[in-house]
């Protein structure tokens, strides 16, 4: 659908915005398939969702730092302290997770080019938000057999501080990946939609959000592989 | 700098959504507002059981016995239920209240339009968070009715007590975990807001709004939403770790070998003391985001009614950057008689000594201001007085609580008590007050009256002074804190001095509703505010309405030529220049 485009405005003194339905369509908002360059055009609600990612994840990271803090006071105070073996599909979810990170990226450039109208078809950018999503969902799911595993070893959530950091950092984590999976679920809904057209913002803000759970989850398998 | 928000929502047409669900941060904010009345006055409630039972331990007290039967059987409050009303006094008043009015109450209503912004970046996301902070509320609240009753581990929580579990009293069964889950919602309710305030601050700033000409109380706004972001943070696992402590069997904090209640726990090998550092290095930032949002508002408060700008307002904005990252060094200072290690008491004693420095920077440069000014006396400038006067006498006593050598005597006395009351309870209340009188204008488009704001200053300034300043002495007497009677050969001759602050308690609580009388009589009946009554320049002024229209500036994107505080400039036309005015003046900037 052609949208006709108005260069950004400059003069912002007087000047009354139309309104929308829900803030996303109308003029220049929505990046919406065209013969121009939408590279040229302004996101008006673009920063503060790229600021507000930004924001969270220092919240996230002073969360872990603050988990991270109490095992190493735990450990510290402890005479029970049991090492465990980590099990060995965590290896497999963590190459998982990396995979999926490369899909998100291959995904943006699919869909940037989508949007600036280099391609005319959604299918290769659908294709790999797909992948992404089917690759978050196997970590999820390999994260719960790890804990299955672990608990065919006689480890539970109150077995040792040991497998209690395990249950909670994993556990954690995984609830921050299903939210992202979340986020990416309202990607894919946004880029099939044209009443609520994807916004380049909010493309980014998801994938920072997914690359960073990937990082996070590097740490974290260090910080596991390391103490527990 | 980015460009003018653009309208992120549209206006709303139902009932639910103009006054319920409402999208729009002036909405928001009074919700929070009303959260924060509500917590209060259960707050202040709270607070005059427990006076009158310190002093009457052993008589009934009228109604009591209505709120829990096992706790105050014929209404005589047992001391297991001292604790708990203590718990849940504390918690409201430090979470439903200092957290949300000063700042989530204000800030959301003031903060998008003293920046020129139509609403905050994420609306949906503020809606969502005051409901969360409602729902909060409200799984706290049920800890009164349900199981034995609220926790009574102190709204400190400290571990073991509250994470054994029910063989440590009453109300540490249910009540407690109820105390841990409404806590870790709040968290998550002031991580949104606070993301919030950031993203609007930094990205929706109207035209010709530098980050220099915000006004100090939307910088004191946006410094707190960064350290209750991460502060926050940190809270939120702690309870995550406490609860599943108490449900789970887990044992992050309850050390082996407990026996409580003759029951050996069997919890195995946790640290206690690993819950005080996650709680305080929560707990410290938090009592600056209590008092930083009052800190903002009596500056802009005392500039408006001075008529001439600060000493210095960068110097004031520099200070609160410096206590919000000061803040996060301190926590140890809660933590001196813990059996930490005594030379780690030296590395928090020093940065506590020096965040004294900003404060007091801060007060000086208020003060300085103040000597030779022309203060326009009403009920918002007396409350700004009234804050000065608080901070300072409670911060003082802060000094000598810095001093490990000093705080071994004085820890867990009425010293510490008399401290954070003033700092907080008082000054912090004062600076909301403040803002109530300054900003009902804007917000109703009424003034209150102003006969009853300098009568319930004055009363309450007293009243405040007569509880509170005896706490002090009390401390030095050996008081000792979070005690339901004082039955102690040392503690009976005090007696009369509790006597004599519970009177004035009963008091000043009688005083404050003269406020919510006020407050209600004026929403309907107050005379008609003029635009801009106090002759501000700050944006919110400058709204085509009072209460300001949907979009804040009616479809128009104001844009600003000037700081926040030109007031008495050589060469104006008038007193003041409106931040919005085109008029060129001398001192710009």
């Amino acid at each position: 659908m052609a949208t006709t485009l108005q260069p950004p405005q400059t003069d912002l003194e007087q000047e009354s915005r139309p309104h929308d339905g829900n803030g996303s369509g109308g003029g220049f908002r929505g990046l919406l398939p065209s013969r121009g360059d939408l590279r040229a055009v302004a996101d008006p609600r673009g920063e503060p969702t790229r600021t507000g990612i930004w924001v969270a994840l220092s919240a996230i990271a002073m969360t872990f730092a603050a988990l991270t803090s109490a095992l190493y006071v735990r450990e510290g105070a402890a005479t029970d302290w049991h090492h465990i073996q980590l099990p060995n599909i965590l290896w497999f979810n963590t190459s998982a997770l990396i995979a999926s990170s490369i899909a998100l990226e291959l995904a943006r450039h699919r869909v940037s080019g989508y949007m600036r109208g280099l391609e005319l078809s959604r299918s290769k950018a659908a294709l790999w938000l797909n992948a992404t999503l089917l690759l978050g969902g196997v970590f999820v799911v390999g994260q719960y057999l790890a804990w299955l595993k672990l608990r065919s070893q006689g480890l539970y959530l109150p077995t040792n501080p040991n497998s209690s950091f395990f249950y909670v950092l994993t556990g954690v984590h995984a609830v921050h990946v299903l939210g992202g999976l979340g986020g990416l679920i309202r990607v894919m809904f946004k880029f099939h939609s044209t009443r609520h057209p994807l916004r380049r913002s909010t493309m980014d803000a998801t994938s920072y959000f997914w690359h960073f759970m990937g990082a996070l989850w590097m740490y974290l398998l260090f910080i596991l592989w390391l103490k527990l | 700098m980015s460009e003018a928000a653009v309208h992120a929502h549209q206006a709303p047409t139902s009932f639910i959504r103009k006054h319920v669900f409402s999208l729009d941060h002036k909405v928001i904010g009074i919700q929070y507002y009303g959260l924060a009345l509500v917590a209060v006055v259960t707050g202040m409630v709270l607070s005059w059981i427990m006076r009158i039972h310190l002093v009457w331990p052993n008589s009934p007290i009228p109604g009591v016995q209505w709120l829990s039967k096992i706790g105050a059987p014929g209404g005589v409050v047992t001391p297991e239920y001292y604790l708990s009303l203590m718990t849940m006094h504390g918690t409201l008043m430090v979470f439903f209240v200092l957290t949300n009015a000063p700042f989530a109450a204000f800030g959301n209503y003031f903060l998008p339009i003293q920046i020129g912004a139509e609403d905050m970046a994420f609306p949906r996301f503020n809606m969502m968070s005051f409901w969360t902070t409602f729902v909060a509320f409200c799984i706290l609240v049920s800890a009164f009715f349900v199981g034995d009753g609220p926790p009574l581990s102190g709204w400190t929580a400290y571990a073991p007590l509250s994470a054994v579990g029910a063989d440590s009293g009453p109300g540490e069964g249910v009540g407690q975990t109820l105390w841990g889950l409404s806590i870790f919602v709040f968290c998550i309710a002031s991580l949104l807001g606070s993301l919030n305030f950031i993203a609007t601050t930094l990205d929706l700033r109207t035209k010709g709004m530098t980050l220099a000409r915000m006004p100090i109380c939307t910088w004191a706004w946006f410094i707190t939403s960064c350290i209750s972001l991460l502060a926050f943070a940190v809270l939120m696992p702690a309870c995550l770790l406490l609860v599943l402590d108490r449900v789970a069997g887990t044992s992050f904090f309850i050390p082996s070998g407990l026996n409580v209640s003759d029951h050996l726990q069997p919890h195995q090998g946790g640290s206690p003391l690993l819950w005080q550092h996650l709680f305080w290095f929560f707990g410290h930032p938090e009592v600056y985001i209590a008092i930083l949002p009052a800190m903002g508002i009596v500056s802009h408060i005392l500039i408006v009614n001075m008529r001439k700008p600060l000493l210095s307002h960068k110097v004031v904005v520099y200070c609160m950057m410096a206590i919000g990252f000061l803040s996060y060094m301190v926590w140890g200072h809660h933590m001196f008689l813990s059996g930490m290690n005594p030379f780690s008491a030296m590395v928090f004693s020093f940065p506590t000594l020096m965040i004294t420095i900003p404060a007091t920077i801060m007060t000086l440069i208020w003060l300085g201001s103040l000597y030779g000014s022309k203060l326009r006396i009403n009920a918002a400038s007396l409350f700004c007085l009234g804050f000065i006067s608080m901070f300072v006498s409670g911060g003082v006593s802060g000094f000598f609580l810095a001093q490990p050598s000093i705080d071994i005597y004085l820890h867990a006395t009425y010293f510490v008590v008399g401290h954070f009351h003033m700092v907080m309870g008082v000054a912090a209340i004062f600076g909301v007050f403040a803002g109530t009188y300054f900003w009902f204008p804007k917000m109703t488009g009424r003034m209150m009256n102003e006969t009853l704001g300098r009568l319930h200053f004055w009363f309450t300034f007293i009243g405040t002074y007569c509880i509170f300043m005896p706490f002090h002495y009390l401390g030095l007497a050996g008081n000792v804190r979070r005690y339901s009677a004082f039955t102690d050969d040392f503690l009976v001759p005090l007696v009369p001095v509790h006597k004599f602050i519970t009177y004035a308690a009963l008091f000043t609580g009688a005083v404050q509703m003269i406020f919510i009388f006020n407050l209600i009589y004026s929403r309907f009946k107050g005379a008609k505010a003029e635009a801009n009554p106090w002759e501000c320049t700050s944006l919110e002024w400058s709204t085509p309405s009072s209460p300001p229209p949907f979009d804040n500036f009616g479809g128009q994107h104001p844009v600003v030529y000037h700081d926040p505080y030109q007031y008495g400039v050589k060469g104006s036309k008038g007193d003041y220049v409106m931040q919005t005015s085109p008029e060129k003046v001398a001192q710009a900037t």
